[in-house]
């Protein structure tokens, strides 16, 4: 898909790097793990690498991503996954894990 | 108005009055479910899509292995795909906007993600303690 096809995709990016100014930020499109095609947007992994997230306790480091992003998440996203870090703790480890298999949901 | 404002404690407002407390309250008054009911003086408590038993979502079923992975033989549970009232407000109870979402002794601890780092730190099974559950963890060698 060119960058025209992943309008999301390019928001999520643009507005992400705006409000938290990451040192490391990849966005995945999972779609494809959920039997989506892949012009389909709506299952996301967010890694994201940032100072903002210093002195944050984890629940709020999401929060912010969330908050960044609330536009996409209320209208296009269905599902979303985060790995928010400190530069050192993504210096302390690059784990992202794996995001969980789909189960089937109810196409809902 | 009495009735939604008993669904909320007025106590709690004057006690607490944080913005995140003022706007659960909010939500709770619109809600036409009352959340504090289902989370409060409960261990654990999650929103998910389907049962723990037969989960629909990749995550909520996440949520389930790591609770049983710890020894947690059974849990309150609600389906939020049986129930739309509850889908939608429980997002906006804790202004969080996916499912699963884990709440330890009426307390909101996050979702799939949070949960899995909670579980891979060790801090999972220090949050278990605190509400009295002691983790199969610390019984493996």
């Amino acid at each position: 898909m060119s960058s025209d096809e992943k309008p999301v995709e390019n928001a999520v990016r643009q507005k992400l790097t705006e409000a938290l100014k990451p040192q490391f930020l990849d966005i995945i499109n999972e779609g494809y793990m959920h039997n989506m095609p892949k012009e389909n947007e709506s299952y996301f992994k967010v890694i994201i690498v940032s100072t903002a997230f210093e002195n944050v306790k984890r629940l709020q480091k999401h929060q912010l991503v969330h908050q960044a992003i609330q536009e996409e998440i209320d209208n296009k996203i269905h599902a979303l996954s985060i790995v928010a870090k400190t530069p050192a703790e993504w210096e302390a480890s690059q784990d992202v894990g794996k995001s969980p298999p789909c189960q089937g949901g109810a196409g809902l | 108005m009495n009735v939604l404002l008993r669904k909320c404690s007025l106590s709690t407002l004057v006690s607490q009055p944080s913005k995140s407390t003022f706007l659960r309250c909010l939500a709770q008054m619109s809600s036409k479910v009352n959340f504090d009911e289902l989370v409060k003086d409960k261990p654990i408590v999650v929103f998910m899509k389907g049962t723990p038993k037969a989960p629909r979502c990749g995550f909520s079923n996440a949520v389930c292995q790591i609770l049983e992975f710890h020894g947690i033989k059974s849990f309150d549970s609600y389906d939020v795909l049986s129930n739309e009232d509850i889908r939608q407000g429980v997002k906006e109870y804790t202004n969080w906007p996916t499912i699963p979402q884990v709440f330890f002794n009426g307390e909101f601890l996050g979702g799939c993600d949070i949960m899995l780092e909670m579980h891979k730190s060790g801090e999972l099974i220090e949050e278990l303690k605190k509400i009295g559950i002691r983790s199969a963890l610390l019984d493996k060698a």
